[in-house]
């Protein structure tokens, strides 16, 4: 790998290249919340509603041009409790209060549609929502003229592809931060740790702490998660994967530990953060920015920014620094690279340590995008490992790669295929991917099977 | 705290409708992973696929009862066989991986709102197992059973059938791994490459492993589905493989009955912590700061993960395996 330096260095500048494509359009301005608007995400066990406190749907209509519209009316509907309706405000919201969390269907009176939203269809209706204490529990019909489900069958257009492709790279850039560290992990050691999906969550959770726990500024907080994330992985190496190197554990067996691990920290973090759905304290409600063919919010531009310049740096690291060199001649072979001098358990540490607080760090952004829940990071691990897998396993510039291409792929798919089914499209990819290159774009072909 | 109590939930747990249901899931991993060396992580879809099977043929369709534990089974043999076709020539750790997404596949695809019609959404679907209890021998509004083992009419039916469905299960992978076909089996999860090289066709072995194991596991599914009188789709989650795999691995793989005794002692020991620990939170032993009474859940499964991971660390091979029998990283 190291006589071949050059083709690392094509590759860096192909995937800063996709980044900086990725970033242009979204330099000028910013804006639209549609992955708020997207089918909310199931909450685990939660089926019939129980009876605790009152909890609120935050209903908004708007139609596909982002106008808001008024007067609409909404009704909420669970096992066992009575319906609760409600009219809409200017801003195109009402809020309904139900008596308790669980399942609610959230219904959309198409006939109570006035003015311009006449006649208009909603994309999904009715929507079911896991509503969550101390949540806002967001539903969004957007309304457009055939409903938006036929948009496979007319015309597409540009400007909803482009904000399809705006979200899916908001989305592959937080998957490309945790991927790398997962590619790296198994570059390094061979180990496919089902438990990274815990270190995303760990960063959401750990900034939700410090932010609305301790009152940290979430500028402040966000940078001490990720410093704890690396520690997280500091710990992980020295207490747990180590002694099972030297004890001479086997792949598999480390495969079916990393499981363990991955429920016992779950639980844990159920245990500490409680099964709602939380936001941090601050960057809440922003409003999109009209760029022209899409909208994002300001939010999401600095975090997709964050994010590249991560990507970036690590790409550079590893490509010009001695332990950047070293630790990729200790993905292609440990023991040619032992041999060599390089001192393979420091590198794997360090691989630890960077790859969880970039972990951490994608925990932290994709709090920012959706929302600080107990399981997040668990939901989007099969992302991250399609990511890898497509990219090729123990490259990082494989992950960065397969991870952008998914994000996208996710999010554009939904134009013809329901966006509640997008993963099962993702997933599908990764099977395929398995069948035709199992290698991924960037692997070396080696045998696999 | 009432020891009676907890010790009576406790008794019934080790031949409960979830230790059926997890025993039978984890005969079929055995013959899979304990046997064949195959890290199948989708075990979860095979047991969705039974349920859903009787589910949707009866409440969806309107078929008699009986059909659909076929349409359940030939859909078990064919997830197998979709599944085998990419990812059995890979190598384990791309198997589990595949795996795992095809399960996730399946359960996104039937909590899908596009079919509700057909599989009922993320709330699923019910109304399917009377068919399975206007069989039931026993007269409704008694109790059966002796000591802490009193069951009702319907629970004690579905038991019956259920263990029955275990004992037959034991048997077919006891004749089988006695057979040459088992003992070619057990000789590609010890090395694949020499038993390829003496002519056997490897490949086919693995899918006839992974039929197999899929279609006990469509068994699971059966139990699971009538016994609860629904089906739910996220009951059908990736954490349902892992506790399996804690099943077959306490029990010991490769042992005919270690996921009937892994399965359980699994449930007898989480009912008996829960049993414990509520009772204990209740009457004020634990504080209220540490541990309420809804952590307690969380709690058992937090040791469920420790104890797979110990287990994985110093005990290989389980309980009653035999560490010999069990090189599961010869590859």
């Amino acid at each position: 790998m190291l006589t071949t330096l050059a083709a690392p260095r094509a590759l860096l500048a192909l995937v800063a290249l996709a980044l900086l494509l990725a970033l242009a359009p979204a330099l000028p301005g910013g804006g639209g919340a549609r992955a708020d608007a997207a089918t909310p995400a199931p909450s685990p066990g939660a089926s019939a509603p129980t009876d605790v406190e009152g909890e609120t749907i935050t209903v908004r209509v708007r139609t596909a041009d982002r106008e808001d519209v008024p007067g609409a009316e909404v009704t909420a509907t669970g096992a066992g409790v009575d319906p609760v309706s409600g009219t809409t405000d200017d801003g195109g919201a009402v809020e309904l209060v139900v008596p308790g969390t669980g399942t609610y269907e959230v219904t959309l009176d198409v006939d109570s549609l006035t003015g311009p939203a006449a006649g208009l269809l909603p994309r999904e209706n009715p929507v079911q929502r896991s509503v969550a204490s101390g949540s806002a529990n967001p539903v969004i019909f957007q309304l457009s003229e055939d409903g938006g489900a036929s948009a496979s069958a007319g015309g597409v257009s540009a400007g909803q592809v482009a904000q399809l492709v705006a979200n899916g790279l908001r989305y592959g850039l937080i998957i490309a931060l945790a991927a790398i560290g997962l590619s790296l992990v198994f570059g390094t050691t061979g180990l496919t740790n089902f438990a990274h999906g815990e270190l995303i969550t760990f960063g959401a959770i750990a900034t939700y702490f410090l932010n609305v726990g301790a009152g940290v500024p979430f500028l402040l907080a966000a940078p001490l998660a990720v410093v704890l994330g690396g520690v997280a992985g500091y710990a992980n190496d020295r207490l747990l994967w180590r002694p099972l190197r030297r004890r001479g554990t086997g792949l598999v067996a480390m495969m079916i530990v990393s499981i363990g691990l991955a429920l016992l920290l779950r639980y844990l973090f159920l245990y500490v953060f409680g099964g709602s759905t939380q936001t941090y304290a601050e960057y809440q409600g922003q409003r999109g920015l009209d760029l022209g063919l899409f909208t994002l919010r300001p939010i999401d531009l600095i975090s997709m920014a964050v994010a590249a310049v991560v990507l970036v740096a690590v790409g550079l690291v590893l490509v010009r620094t001695r332990l950047g060199k070293a630790t990729r001649a200790v993905s292609d072979n440990p023991a040619l690279a032992a041999a060599s001098g390089i001192d393979v358990n420091r590198v794997i540490l360090v691989v630890w340590v960077a790859g969880a607080a970039l972990a951490a760090l994608s925990g932290v952004l994709l709090g920012l995008a959706q929302q600080v829940q107990y399981q997040m990071g668990f939901q989007i691990l099969l992302l991250v490992f399609a990511a890898v897998t497509l990219g090729g396993l123990g490259t990082a510039f494989g992950a960065m790669v397969g991870a952008l291409f998914i994000g996208v792929f996710l999010e554009v798919s939904t134009l013809v295929i329901p966006t509640e089914l997008r993963n099962v499209g993702a997933l599908l990819v990764l099977i395929l991917v398995l069948l035709v290159r199992p290698q991924g774009i960037l692997g070396r072909a080696s045998r696999i099977g | 705290m009432d020891w009676s109590s907890i010790l009576g939930n406790t008794a019934r747990a080790a031949i409960g409708l979830e230790t059926v249901i997890y025993a039978l899931a984890a005969i079929g991993l055995n013959v899979q992973f304990g046997y064949a060396g195959l890290l199948n992580f989708g075990q979860a879809a095979f047991v969705a696929v039974g349920a859903y099977g009787i589910a949707v043929t009866v409440t969806v369709l309107g078929l008699p009862f009986w059909l659909g534990v076929v349409v359940g089974l030939v859909a078990a043999v064919l997830l197998a066989v979709l599944l085998g076709i990419p990812t059995l020539r890979l190598r384990a750790d791309y198997l589990a991986i595949a795996t795992i997404a095809a399960a996730e596949i399946v359960r996104l695809t039937v909590r899908s709102a596009t079919l509700r019609d057909q599989t009922g959404g993320s709330s699923g679907l019910s109304g399917f197992a009377e068919g399975f209890y206007d069989l039931n021998p026993f007269t409704p509004g008694q109790s059966y059973g002796f000591g802490p083992w009193v069951f009702g009419a319907r629970l004690a039916w579905i038991l019956v059938v259920g263990w029955v469905l275990v004992a037959v299960c034991c048997l077919v992978v006891f004749l089988l791994m006695r057979s040459p076909w088992g003992r070619v089996l057990k000789g590609i999860r010890e090395d694949e490459d020499a038993v390829r090289s003496l002519g056997k066709n490897v490949y086919a072995y693995k899918m006839q492993a992974l039929v197999i194991g899929g279609v006990i596991g469509a068994l699971a599914g059966f139990v699971f589905g009538v016994g609860r009188a629904s089906v739910q789709p996220d009951l059908y989650g990736t954490e349902l493989t892992f506790f399996v795999y804690t099943v077959l691995l306490l029990g010991g793989a490769a042992r005919v009955l270690g996921p009937v005794v892994g399965a359980a002692i699994f449930w007898v020991a989480l009912v008996l912590i829960e049993n414990v620990l509520v009772q204990a939170v209740g009457a004020g032993y634990v504080p209220d700061w540490l541990m309420s009474s809804t952590q307690v859940g969380q709690v058992r499964f937090m040791l469920v993960g420790l104890a797979l991971m110990l287990l994985m660390i110093f005990r290989p091979q389980g309980i009653f395996g035999d560490r010999r029998e069990l090189a599961i990283d010869a590859r």
